[in-house]
């Protein structure tokens, strides 16, 4: 109260001196004229004059007043939220809280589950958190900050092209380049959660914890996922402390074998662990041909890219996936040129392609698997997934039977998921006898007579700027590539690249797989030119989520902006085929958990090594457990319980408790063997594969 | 600022101009009129518009220069500390790259007591939503916002030492587990920067995380914790191309740096099976930072009345708040019923008896050290050759040996002039009917009785034996769970088969070292820092449900210089482990080929001269020489990195003394 009065006492001899001030020369005529009545209104009149004079200053005060206002506003916001801000924290924490769902975790508890077999988590791609250990000058204050996943990606928009720059791998090496170390971050928070809130294992790792399972018996497998796996060795040994892991958890639990659990790309990192440890040093780790055996009890991979991933393609042609490509069309000006001098796509792709990696995920089997010019292993693939993620459960059990009889009449436009990419849409629907046919010996022709036009525009160099523009054209007039041409093509258009990753990657199918070449660690991440181990008591599992619209082959077309600086080829997002077709955006989909196809994730648990095959000499039980994909009913739920999607299907309860059961000693029996919603076993007798 | 523009903006705008007219026309009247008329305005800006003004202004000021703050470049900070105290000198790290020093040896980090973190896999009701949260270390703030829950799930079961059932609390691994202890405060951060200066990263570094709260063979029984850390340095050895490996333990990591030594020798079922040869084959140096081998008095203190020097002046402050139950709290009953379940407190009580600490009237630091050598100690490196040498013929002899004395005239009179109880004989007659105590907070006191309280204190003075007793007697639980884990003795004869057991491996004076000749093993520690070395205590005049005893800090010494302030006699140490206690074993006790150290390890003692940070600038200081900011100190960081990339403890320059240690030594009679 006081200070309420002594403001106002303040404002009031303020306004008296002000007064004075204003009126000083009034006041003196004032006295001199104030007997005269009429120059009362000149004196008033002057007054005015002096007060007109005096508006431009008091102009301010009312601006003042509105910057006044906005401090108001935004003190008086402040204060509030502190005030309820304070009010929640004096809460009791139990009030609050949002009723959690259980988990299966409290129900297998209940069920008198506790922890048996340890657990190996194996990170897939890019979910991985990277941390800085040596950096250039621009990087500075980041040692041993994330640069990648788990914190908030500010650096991102603070330092973008430092950031580019140190998350880039050497062009030639494929591994580090001068005066940069990062590394992966070690530990189960490496992967627990990509980015505040967005869960990637903390779910599982929750779950796992309610029956007992913790440090010691708990491991996450953390790996640099740029590399290519064997470098991932050769830099950080990280496979020979994943083997001393192993073997640890394996003796001090009482000689339990371990479960090991891969997710994404982590499915094939552990496929050429596996190959690696049996193998003799100097490649292998020299577990001898028993380890498997001794060490493993089951590998449950979750939406696994046994075969490769379309989206890998379309990543490194032209940096684009089906999301990003609208983004492209939306707003050609932004993201094409040097506005800004960002040249954002361009800078993405040249770091993505130092990532040998990618090049893992590159579709394998070539047109055996993924299907030629005319014919694929889905075809007569029903699209109408709308309709069909809306009709929940009732139908599942007889969608298996109906599906059969619909697909029979819903064929109209037949999608040629066959050819991975096409140029423009005529070439992704007529027959193969009327397209001009994709030539590697017409690369290698051009490539040699093209070569000496190499100047190089910008600093964001990829490898397109060292083509022609006739090739660039040439590449276009192909039309339509199918897996097998594809590889030429990129072969042709980064040569480099590919180049470097050839050497740690191969994408065929074996012909004989007891040809000595195979004992290259190049193929031991393709799961069609290698054996599995000699290990008849293991399981493996592949895990995926189904009902999800997935990216399956592209239509493409010269970008009209053909300055030297962008990329030259982007998705067709202005083709659209009719109603209930596969073809959207530029993009043709197929079944699967929106990164992975079914048929990449299933086939090998469906038929390559299902029973005594090949590839599989021992014998090694598989087993195919599909989810079907449900999005969250309610906001409560989040990102799903019962999603079926690549990284959401980590949150999924029914694959939780599959994982949770099989931990605590359950064989792939006693969880209900195979169950599928998908056609994964119809097509994958459409593929005529030498067992 | 802000008064002046609220002012013109309030009442200026619109008054003023009409005022003025008014004033013209009739200027008598309306004088009076128009401040009613401004009041009427200035109303719609009560103090409550003002504070909301002032606050958003603030805000809005704060988020700009926060934004400016954020887009200027990162190398500015820089500029300006350069310009303000002259270019920087570079960190280690950087000098010794420039040197050409390269990664070599994989290095261990053995963390001490405290500075680790833990994390809750499985709790109460009360910790829902914690999981896998930091309970120890990082930002503490769960011990605001549930303090009784966080006691609860930091404890430990009183019976076992183990988890309580239902409640599993466990160390955070990696580096993370102990590069920060809280926000901003560096444990092992600044070394590890540096080490990755030359090259160290991930697979060349390793952070020996443990449950600093077990003891140390129940880390293993429980975690595994021992055998994944040998499982880990072999890895490191193998991948590095059979490169030995540098641990560097910090304080209480030390002991069990020590006990993993013996652990992993020893045959299974209670050891590693790594067989006789596996330290020489590992391990090229040890080296020990601020190392408590022969216990810190401290942790009496601690375990006695839950409190050492600090705590003890809040104590006599705010008698009423802390000690008694206002809100309900009881602070100190609470961490003391905590702190008693951890096994691992028990490891740091002094060891080796009046041999070592001193009897009633015999110590070995007794007429030496200068407790008024404050003044110098600022004068960093140059003058402290001098220390030792000054007025030490005004220096009263202080009997450090009695690390609790009750009062101070028994602290000072001799032994022939001090009445004592016998403590034996009253605990045999010390009846337990006194315990009907309703205190809802449960510590051992109260098990006690006031009978056996005052025997306690009658006994009047106790040595580093007879404290023992006194520990055995207050709190018997306690002792009886750690007596099974801890040692404190001298061994008479090393071979008796009776010193395999677990319990005697942490201790230096009951163990032998391993046959390694080759290895190396460095007492690094500051000196310099006035350290806790006695106590006086009193007997609390409030009786009900608090902690019985208290140190008295009422009691001085006679002048400046005293080593007694405020209740607690003071040596030279690094603030909480004396010099006798982290020098002594390699000063004497294994010194070239004695009976703890039959194959002849070569020990060096590396002492760091304490300077305080000279401007604020410069943070915990690059000189420091306290317990945990020597981790700061540059000069053992790069004996550190040297020691990693190869030098040996010849190479570094060998020992480094400013301390009379080697004088204390040579008093103390053990036989070798």
């Amino acid at each position: 109260m006081a200070s309420v009065l002594r403001f106002r006492k303040l404002c009031y001899v303020e306004s008296a001196v002000k007064c004075t001030s204003v009126g000083y020369e009034s006041f003196e005529i004032d006295e001199k004229l104030d007997e005269k009545e009429e120059d009362v209104l000149s004196a008033n009149n002057f007054a005015l004059e002096i007060n007109k004079k005096r508006k431009q200053p008091k102009r301010q005060p009312k601006e003042w007043r509105c910057l006044d206002s906005c401090c108001w506003i935004i003190g008086y916001l402040c204060t509030t939220w502190w005030l309820l801000l304070f009010c929640y924290h004096c809460l009791p924490v139990t009030l609050l809280r949002v009723p959690e769902l259980p988990g299966p975790g409290v129900r297998l508890k209940r069920e008198g589950l506790t922890a048996l077999h340890p657990v190996v988590l194996v990170p897939g791609i890019v979910t991985g958190g990277l941390e800085l250990w040596e950096g250039r000058p621009c990087a500075d204050g980041l040692f041993r900050k994330r640069l990648w996943g788990g914190g908030s990606f500010t650096q991102i928009f603070k330092r973008p092209l430092c950031l580019l720059e140190h998350l880039s791998l050497h062009y030639e090496t494929g591994l580090d380049p001068q005066g940069i170390r990062v590394r992966a971050v070690p530990g189960l928070v490496g992967a627990d959660y990509f980015a505040p809130g967005y869960f990637v294992w903390a779910v599982l790792i929750e779950n796992l914890a309610k029956i007992g399972y913790e440090g010691k018996n708990l491991h996450m497998a953390a790996y640099d996922w740029r590399l290519s796996f064997q470098n991932t060795e050769i830099r950080d040994h990280a496979l020979t402390r994943l083997k001393s892991k192993i073997e640890l958890m394996y003796i001090s639990n009482g000689y339990k074998k371990v479960v090991a659990v891969p997710h994404s790309m982590g499915v094939i990192y552990f496929l050429h662990f596996l190959k690696w440890v049996e193998t003799p040093p100097p490649m292998g780790g020299g577990g001898g041909p028993g380890w498997c055996a001794k060490h493993i009890k089951a590998v449950m991979n979750i939406g696994p890219a046994f075969l490769g991933v379309p989206k890998a393609v379309s990543n490194l042609f032209s940096a684009e996936g089906k999301d990003v490509s609208y983004i492209r069309a939306m707003a050609p000006g932004v993201f094409d040129s040097e506005i800004l001098g960002l040249q954002t796509f361009e800078r993405v792709m040249r770091m993505a392609r130092t990532w040998d990696s990618i090049v893992s995920l590159l579709p394998k089997g070539g047109e055996v698997i993924w299907g030629n010019m005319d014919r694929s292993p889905e075809e007569g693939h029903v699209c109408d997934f709308s309709k069909k993620s809306h009709s929940k459960t009732s139908l599942t059990t007889n969608n298996v039977n109906n599906s059969d009889v619909k697909r029979g009449f819903l064929v109209k436009d037949l999608a040629n998921y066959g050819r991975i990419i096409s140029f423009g849409k005529p070439a992704s629907v007529l027959h193969s006898s009327k397209l001009p046919t994709a030539d590697s010996k017409e690369f290698s022709r051009t490539s040699t007579s093209e070569n000496f036009n190499n100047f190089s525009c910008g600093e964001a160099w990829t490898e397109y700027d060292e083509m022609s523009r006739q090739s660039i054209q040439n590449v276009a007039a192909d039309k339509a590539y199918t897996t097998t041409t594809l590889l030429d093509l990129l072969r042709f258009v980064a040569p480099k690249m590919m180049r470097r990753a050839e050497a740690h990657f191969s994408h065929g199918i074996a012909e004989n797989l007891d040809d000595p070449k195979y004992n290259h660690y190049k193929y031991w991440s393709n799961p069609l030119e290698t054996k599995l181990s000699d290990a008849p008591d293991m399981e493996i599992y592949c895990m995926y989520g189904v009902g999800i619209q997935t990216e399956r082959s592209y239509v493409y077309k010269l970008s009209p902006n053909s300055r030297c600086k962008s990329i030259p080829y982007q998705i067709d997002n202005s083709v659209h085929g009719e109603d209930g077709s596969c073809l959207k955006g530029g993009v043709y989909f197929a079944d699967g958990d929106e990164s992975v196809p079914v048929l990449s994730a299933g086939f090998m648990c469906a038929k390559g090594w299902r029973g005594r095959t090949r590839f599989n000499p021992s014998g090694i039980a598989t087993y195919i457990r599909e989810y079907r994909h449900k999005p969250p009913t309610s906001l409560m739920e989040g990102r799903g319980i019962e999603s079926g999607s690549h990284v959401d299907i980590m949150g999924n309860f029914a694959l939780i408790e599959d994982i949770m059961r099989v931990a605590a000693g359950a064989t792939g029996d006693e969880i209900g063997g195979d169950q599928i919603h998908s056609d994964i076993i119809k097509m994958s007798e459409r593929i005529n594969l030498g067992l | 600022m802000s008064f002046l523009r609220r002012r013109k903006g309030t009442d200026s705008s619109k008054s003023q101009n009409l005022r003025c007219n008014i004033v013209k026309e009739d200027e008598k009247n309306n004088l009076y009129e128009s401040p009613r008329k401004e009041s009427y305005n200035s109303k719609k800006w009560s103090c409550w518009d003002s504070c909301c003004w002032f606050i958003g202004f603030v805000c809005s000021v704060w988020w700009f220069l926060l934004l400016l703050y954020n887009t200027m470049p990162a190398s500015i900070p820089q500029y300006v500390t350069e310009a303000i105290t002259g270019p920087l000198t570079d960190p280690p790290g950087v000098k010794l790259r420039k040197e050409g020093l390269t990664v070599n040896h994989p290095v261990v980090f053995v963390p001490g007591i405290v500075t680790g973190g833990l994390e809750l896999w499985e709790g109460h009701q009360c910790a829902e939503g914690l999981f896998r949260k930091r309970l120890w270390g990082g930002s503490f703030g769960e011990l605001y916002k549930r303090p009784l829950c966080w006691a609860q799930h930091m404890s430990l079961d009183n019976e076992t030492g183990l988890d309580p059932p239902g409640i599993r609390v466990r160390p955070v691994s990696g580096l993370v587990a102990a590069d920060y202890f809280a926000a901003g405060y560096f444990v092992w951060a600044v070394l590890i920067a540096n080490l990755a200066q030359i090259g160290y990263e991930e697979k060349t570094m390793y952070m020996a995380a443990y449950d600093w709260r077990l003891s140390f063979q129940n880390t293993e029984v429980r975690d595994q914790t021992l055998s994944r850390i040998k499982s880990n340095i072999e890895l490191m050895v193998a991948t590095n191309g059979g490169k030995k490996v540098v641990v560097i333990p910090h304080s209480m990591g030390v002991l069990y740096f020590l006990h993993f030594m013996k652990w992993v020798e020893a045959p299974p079922p209670m050891g590693g099976g790594g067989g006789s040869e596996w330290c020489a084959k590992h391990i090229k140096a040890v080296m020990n930072i601020g190392g408590p081998f022969l216990g810190v008095p401290k942790s009496v203190s601690g375990l006695f009345s839950v409190e050492a020097r600090d705590i003890a002046i809040a104590r006599t402050f705010a008698p009423g708040f802390l000690d008694k139950d206002v809100f309900g709290l009881q602070t100190f009953q609470h961490l003391m019923r905590m702190t008693r379940t951890w096994d691992s407190t028990v490891s740091m009580i002094p060891k080796g008896g009046e041999t070592i600490w001193g009897g009633l009237d015999w110590s070995p630091e007794g007429s030496s050290f200068n407790c008024g050598a404050k003044t110098l100690r600022n004068n960093s490196i140059n003058n402290t050759d001098q220390i030792p040498n000054i007025n030490l013929a005004n220096m009263k002899n202080v009997n450090y040996g009695r690390i609790i004395s009750f009062g101070k005239d028994v602290a000072e009179a001799h032994s022939s002039k001090i009445e004592r109880v016998d403590l034996l004989q009253d605990s045999m007659k010390a009846d337990m009917l006194a315990n009907l105590t309703n205190c809802d907070i449960w510590i051992e006191y109260h098990d006690i009785g006031d009978h056996r309280i005052k025997a306690a204190a009658d006994y009047k003075v106790y040595t580093a034996g007879s404290i023992l007793d006194l520990l055995h007697f207050v709190s018997p639980k306690l002792m009886a769970r750690g007596g099974a884990h801890f040692s404190y003795g001298i061994a008479d004869n090393l071979d008796d088969p009776k010193y395999q057991h677990y319990k005697y491996w942490s201790n230096p004076l009951e163990t032998k070292l391993p046959d390694a000749p080759d290895m190396e093993i460095y007492s690094m520690y500051g000196v310099g820092i006035p350290t806790e070395r006695a106590y006086v205590y009193k007997v609390t005049t409030a009786t009900d449900c608090s902690i019985p005893f208290q140190i008295d800090t009422s009691v001085e010494g006679g002048s400046e210089d005293s080593c007694l302030k405020g209740g607690v006699f003071s040596a030279d140490g690094d603030e909480t482990v004396p010099v006798l206690s982290a020098g002594l074993m390699a000063a004497k006790g294994w010194r070239g080929k004695t009976r703890f150290n039959p194959s002849g390890i070569p020990t060096y003692i590396r002492e760091y001269s304490h300077a305080p940070p000279a401007n604020l600038l410069e943070g915990r200081g690059t000189q420091s020489g306290a317990h945990v900011d020597i981790m700061g100190n540059f000069a053992l960081i790069e004996d550190i990195i040297r020691v990693a990339a190869g030098a040996t403890g010849k190479e570094l320059g060998g020992d480094h003394v400013y301390s009379d240690i080697f004088k204390w030594a040579e008093r103390i009679n053990l036989q070798l």
